[in-house]
This record gives C-alpha cells, sequence and structure tokens, in this order.
C-alpha cells in the first residue's frame, strides 16, 4: 500500500517535471522556424541578415534564401522547411507587388497558417493596405530587433 | 618632425598630466564612458599630444598636396581652384520623368548628372522580363534600348556635363548606349567625360545586382579598360566602390580595406591581360561613403590616397604620377537615415558633407531627409543639394587645403586606419585576392559581424540614434512622399513592343549572333556591344546571348 502511494507521488513527479521543466530545459518544442527571405530584385540585405541573426539567436531556426527569390520560391522554401512565418525584406518600392503575391500563393497551397511579416523601406501610406493583404506586421527603418522578434512569438500560428 | 628630447620631456610631463586626472578628476566626476573607441574600434585617447606623431616624416607620410603620397588630396590647390562636383544621383519611371529631373538639377548650379537605374535595367533584364514585375521604374530609370537612352539625354549636351551611371554588371551596355547617343548628338567619344561604376566585386560583397560569374565579368571589365584607353580617354572606366560596403554594415577601416583589395583585383586582372598598368591606372576612381563620425571620416580619406598610392607605386609599378592618385566621389551615408524625425537628416548630411570635402572628395552625392521613406521629392533634393553648396561657399573649410593636416588627432587617426587596411589586405593577398575572398564569404562575413554589432549595441542603448533609441517623439504619417506611379512598367512594355515592331530584326539578330561568337573566344566584345545597341538590341536580348554564354554568378550565403 505504502509503496503503491510513494510510486504514484513519485509518478506524478516526474509527471510534473516532464510538464514543467524537461521540456524548457531540454526544448522539446521545436522552435519556431522562420524563412527570412529577399523577394524580387533588391540586392539591399543587410537589414534581413541583421534580422535573421537577431532571431537565430533568440532560439528560432532561420532559413535566409539569399537575394533575387520570387515569390514561388519563397513559398516552396516555406512548405519545404515546414515554417512558422515568413519573414521579408524589400528596399526597392516593389512590396505592394510581391508581398500579397507571397501571401495569396501561400494560400493557395494550402499553407495560410503561415505568419507573413515584412520589413524594409515601406512607406507609411502603403503599411494599412498590406496588412489588409494578410501581411501581419510590417516593420520599418529603426525597428528594434526585440520588436519584431515578440511580434513573431506572439503571432505564430502553431499547426 | 619633433625635437627628440623635448618629445620626452614631454610623454613625461603628459603622464604625470594623466595620472592626475585619473585621480583628482574622474574620481569625482566620471567620465561618460569606461572606453571611447571609433567606428573602426580604434581606442580615442583622452587627448592627443606629438607624442602620438613622433614617427611622422611630413615629406615621406603627407608631403604637398598634389605630391606623393597624395595623403593632402590630389591636386595642389583642391578647392581654391574649384569646387568637387556637385552630382546627385537621380533617375526614377521613364526616361522622360528622368530627363526632367537632370534638367531641374543642371538648372539648380548641379554640375554635373548622376544617373539611377531601375533594377531590371541593373541586372540586365527588360522590363517585359517575368522577373521585373513591380520593379520597373521603381529605384531608377528603366532603360531598356538605344530609344531610351536617347530620351534621356534628350537636349542635355554630352559634350559639355559629365555623366556618372551606376551601372555595373551591363556597364558595357550602357556606356555603348551613351557613346551612341552623342554620336547622334555630334559629339565624338573622346569628347565624353563621366564615370560607369562597373565595380563587379561590390556586387557579390554587399550590393546585389550581379548577372555573370567572376572571370566572364573581369573579363569584360577589362575590356572596358582597354577600349576607352584608345576611344574613350577622358572616361572613368570603373568606380571601386566602398560606399555599399559601408552601408552593408563594415566599418571605416574595413571599407578602405575591402575597396582596396577590389582595386587590387582589377589591377591584377587588367595586367594579366595584358594592358600596361599607366594606360588604363589613371582612369581608375573610386566611390566612398561618408558617415557619422567626421574625423574618423576625415582620416579614412586621407588613409585611402596615401595606401592606394603606395599599392601602385611599389606593388603595380606605377610611373605616371595620375596612376597613384586615388580621386573618389562621396555619397553620405544612407544607411545613418532616420525614418523617425527626418528633418533631424539634413543635420547629419550637413555634418558628412563637411568630412567629404574636409577629406578632399572630388564630386558629392548628398543624400535628401526623406530617403529612410522613400525616393527624395524634389523639395527634399534641393535642400541636400543647398546644403552642399553652403559648405562650398558659405563654411570656409575651402579655403585651405586638407585643413586638419598636423592635428595629432588626425594624423595619429590616419595612421591607424592605413594600418589596419594593410592587415586586411595581407589576409586577403594569402586567401588568394579579393575574388576568393569573396568567393568564401569571408569578406561578407566580416562585415555581418560589424553590422550586427552596431544593430546590438542602438538596442542595448550603448550607441545612441537621436530620435530612434533617445529623443523619440510621437509622429503621424510624413506626408507628401514621391510615389512612382505604377503604370510605368505597362508603359515600359508598350513601347518595347512598338520598338520590336518597327526595328530592323535582321540587323539585330545578326549583330547578336556575331556578339554571341565573340563572346565565345577572347576578344574585346565592346565595339561589338556598341554596334549591338546601334541596331536597338535590347539590354535584355545583349545580356540575354551573354548569359547563354558566360552562365550565371551563383551567391555564397553566409549568416
Amino acid at each position: 500500500m505504502v509503496a503503491s502511494y510513494e510510486l504514484r507521488i513519485l509518478g506524478r513527479f516526474f509527471e510534473e517535471l516532464l510538464e514543467h521543466k524537461l521540456k524548457g530545459v531540454l526544448n522539446l518544442e521545436r522552435p519556431i522556424r522562420v524563412v527570412v527571405a529577399k523577394p524580387g530584385l533588391d540586392g539591399h540585405d543587410r537589414g534581413a541578415k541583421v534580422v535573421a541573426r537577431a532571431l537565430r539567436d533568440a532560439g528560432m531556426e532561420v532559413i535566409y534564401t539569399g537575394l533575387r527569390q520570387t515569390p514561388e520560391q519563397i513559398v516552396e522554401t516555406a512548405i519545404q522547411e515546414d515554417a512558422d512565418c515568413v519573414a521579408m525584406s524589400i528596399l526597392s518600392g516593389a512590396h505592394n507587388h510581391l508581398f500579397p503575391k507571397v501571401v495569396n500563393l501561400l494560400k493557395e497551397r494550402g499553407a495560410d497558417d503561415v505568419l507573413v511579416v515584412g520589413g524594409g523601406v515601406i512607406p507609411e501610406d502603403d503599411i494599412p493596405g498590406l496588412i489588409e493583404a494578410g501581411i501581419a506586421g510590417i516593420f520599418t527603418p529603426g525597428t528594434p530587433t526585440s520588436v519584431t522578434i515578440d511580434f513573431i512569438k506572439n503571432n505564430i500560428k502553431r499547426k | 618632425m619633433f625635437d627628440k628630447e623635448n618629445l620626452e620631456q614631454l610623454k613625461k610631463s603628459h603622464k604625470e598630466w594623466e595620472n592626475t586626472v585619473n585621480t583628482k578628476v574622474v574620481t569625482k566626476r566620471p567620465e561618460r564612458k569606461k572606453e571611447f573607441e571609433t567606428s573602426s574600434g580604434i581606442t580615442v585617447k583622452r587627448v592627443y599630444t606629438p607624442a602620438d606623431i613622433e614617427n611622422l616624416d611630413y615629406s615621406r607620410d603627407l608631403s604637398n598636396p598634389g605630391d606623393y603620397p597624395y595623403t593632402r588630396g590630389v591636386q595642389p590647390t583642391m578647392y581654391r581652384g574649384k569646387f568637387w562636383t556637385m552630382r546627385q544621383y537621380a533617375g526614377f519611371a521613364t526616361a522622360e520623368e528622368s530627363n526632367k529631373r537632370y534638367k531641374y538639377l543642371l538648372k539648380q548650379g548641379q554640375t554635373g548628372l548622376s544617373v539611377a537605374f531601375d533594377l531590371p535595367t541593373q541586372i540586365g533584364y527588360d522590363s517585359d522580363h517575368v522577373l521585373s514585375e513591380g520593379e520597373v521604374g521603381k529605384v531608377g530609370v528603366a532603360i531598356d534600348s538605344l530609344k531610351d537612352m536617347e530620351i534621356l539625354f534628350d537636349g542635355i549636351p554630352l559634350d559639355k556635363v559629365s555623366t556618372s551611371m551606376t551601372i555595373n554588371a551591363p556597364a558595357s551596355v550602357l556606356l555603348a548606349m551613351y557613346i551612341a547617343v552623342a554620336e547622334k548628338q555630334g559629339v565624338s567619344s573622346d569628347q565624353l567625360s563621366g564615370t560607369i561604376q562597373n565595380d563587379i566585386l561590390k556586387e557579390y560583397i554587399a550590393r546585389g545586382t550581379y548577372i555573370f560569374p567572376v572571370e566572364p565579368s573581369m573579363r569584360l571589365i577589362t575590356n572596358i579598360f582597354e577600349y576607352c584607353s584608345e576611344f574613350v580617354p577622358k572616361w572613368n572606366t570603373i568606380s571601386i566602390s566602398g560606399y555599399h560596403i559601408r552601408e552593408a554594415g563594415s566599418t571605416a577601416a574595413q571599407e578602405v580595406a575591402f575597396t582596396l583589395a577590389d582595386g587590387i583585383a582589377y589591377v591584377e586582372a587588367a595586367v594579366k591581360a595584358g594592358l600596361d598598368v599607366d594606360e588604363f591606372g589613371p582612369r581608375l576612381s573610386f566611390f566612398f561613403n561618408s558617415h557619422n563620425e567626421i574625423l574618423e571620416e576625415v582620416a579614412k580619406f586621407r588613409a585611402a590616397r596615401r595606401l592606394w598610392a603606395k599599392i601602385m607605386k611599389d606593388r603595380f609599378k606605377a610611373k605616371n604620377p595620375r596612376s597613384m592618385m586615388l580621386r573618389f566621389h562621396t555619397q553620405t551615408a544612407g544607411c545613418t537615415l532616420t525614418a523617425q524625425q527626418p528633418d533631424n537628416n539634413i543635420v547629419r548630411v550637413a555634418m558628412q558633407t563637411l568630412a567629404a570635402v574636409l577629406g578632399g572628395t572630388q564630386s558629392l552625392h548628398t543624400n535628401s531627409r526623406d530617403e529612410a521613406l522613400a525616393l527624395p521629392t524634389e523639395d527634399s533634393v534641393r535642400i541636400a543639394l543647398r546644403t552642399q553648396q553652403i559648405v562650398a561657399y558659405e563654411s570656409g573649410v575651402t579655403e585651405t587645403v586638407d585643413p586638419l593636416a598636423g592635428s595629432y588627432y588626425i594624423e595619429s587617426l590616419t595612421d591607424q586606419i592605413e594600418q589596419k587596411a594593410a592587415e586586411y589586405i595581407r589576409k586577403i593577398d594569402e586567401m588568394g585576392g579579393a575574388a576568393k575572398a569573396i568567393e568564401t564569404g569571408y569578406i561578407q562575413k566580416e562585415i555581418q559581424d560589424s553590422a550586427y554589432k552596431y544593430q546590438k549595441e542602438i538596442e542595448a542603448g550603448d550607441r545612441i540614434v537621436v530620435g530612434v533609441n533617445k529623443f523619440q517623439i510621437e509622429e503621424s504619417a510624413h506626408k507628401g512622399l514621391l510615389k512612382v506611379d505604377p503604370k510605368v512598367g505597362e508603359l515600359q512594355q508598350k513601347k518595347l513592343a512598338e520598338l520590336r515592331k518597327i526595328r530592323d530584326n535582321v540587323k539585330v539578330n545578326a549583330s547578336l549572333d556575331i556578339l554571341k561568337n565573340t563572346a565565345k573566344g577572347s576578344d574585346n566584345l565592346m565595339p561589338l556591344i556598341l554596334d549591338a545597341v546601334k541596331t536597338y538590341a535590347t539590354l535584355g536580348e545583349i545580356c540575354g546571348i551573354l548569359r547563354e554564354v558566360f552562365g550565371e554568378y551563383q551567391q555564397s550565403i553566409v549568416l
């Protein structure tokens, strides 16, 4: 009797340990996976690379696509990598054309649970339209990387 | 420069002074920071004395302006003779729109043109290419064929203005178009003056508008060197650019190092192709960034001049002094512009202008206050140009050559930046040169590390950017930004379709065939590219043919 009671206590202890501690310590939950992408022909990648490193330092898995990605390529990478988030950067002014295209292609491929965010030189007037098109957040010059990190953490739609 | 005995005495008394300050002053009123340093990580002392430049040899290290090693400037009279060329980088939408902006700028007192091309043009795609979607006319003017180029320079006498073109991978094609337009104006190519950027290595490193792999790209560049030394002798055949390296996040010392390392690679390629260093050397030009830390920037420009002079003389055995002179264009640092409280950017640009002028630039572009938000409006561009004019006409810094020379701090910084840059160049030499160091991602990684460090300093509050992480205010949306008409793409496509109908397509195809065959061999491609543009073959067609023969560059990605 006593042994069985003790066992139960021990069992609960391990359960709790598993629940609260181990998961945190061993990081059993998969880290957030982000595809950082440069759509279009724009070659300015300082921002994209700084954000990629900041996300990685914040514990996320980051796949950086490199330059000159078509929306199709970005969506393909996001699906192949089972990404939770696509983070795009454009400084050439082609954002109104390319950001929504990525959102729509993700939808077409049944991956509309992927969070899409964007950054770069984006005039404020363009932001409401982009949000409406399904880009969850737009981060303009001067945004601390911590803001982007928190936004992604708080808004991913885990499958 | 200094008497040895005096110097020893001075060192002793200076040490005593430092000790007194540390014990009596700093303990009561600590300095703002434990360590002060420049962007390049150079420790900045409390004060500089003759002891910091005790090894300075005036005639060896500085010399007269216009004399080797050109530390004090490439001309003997500098701005007492004439001011730098005020050259605002501009271009957007269609050739018609940009032509209007150029005429406006010339009327405002600008002294040279600087053409910005849109991304499809820079990457060798016509406006109707699928990858051009959304990009046509956005960051510059769309040029598809000689037709567009004729419109771009309509009514602008090409024998009177000098034109700088920010074009790299397809530089040969745009230069050919420029020569062809001049010919139509009755201006022969030997009267033309201007610059093509033509610097592919920094495209691989930092700017991204590459097309072809390294080897054929270097061939196109040396083809241009060779062609211009004969037919366009007043043209700057390359603008070896540190600007974009700095924008990508490098330090001042890295900017000098990687730019000159690229320069070495171009000289080596040309020498290897059989050209004489003193034939093409005088036409090499440079392009630097002017960032916020005024004194470090001034030292940077001086260090770059001295180091390049030594490289050309000692390493490449140049004989012609003009081959050793580092002439450069400057642009104020775009990456320092803030989207927050954008009018503050006017002040930043003014400081950066001052640094460029104190550093002895040959030409200057000043950024506009609203460029962190969009392409600049006409009003903003005017203020940016006025900033240069105020420094030129009102500040007084132009009345004597290299006014900061002899400052203990400036000379010490100049030395240290040169040393740091030379050390990097040694490392890159060991790796097999700039092209190899780019292939392995070494240069990119060095720059990215600096960029990341800079960002982390801002976020930790160790680096203050006024209006961004201190002195913020609530702001409403900024109005009156420049908008490029989204119809530009359609317009260009219509023009292209029309052109393809009315031109002599037999002639076009014949010229492209010859180009293709020659590209497979080793002859100079410039004359054939010139023939092709004159038949109104498009930029995309010409680059397409070369893509078939040369293949495309594959980026090495390092994080």
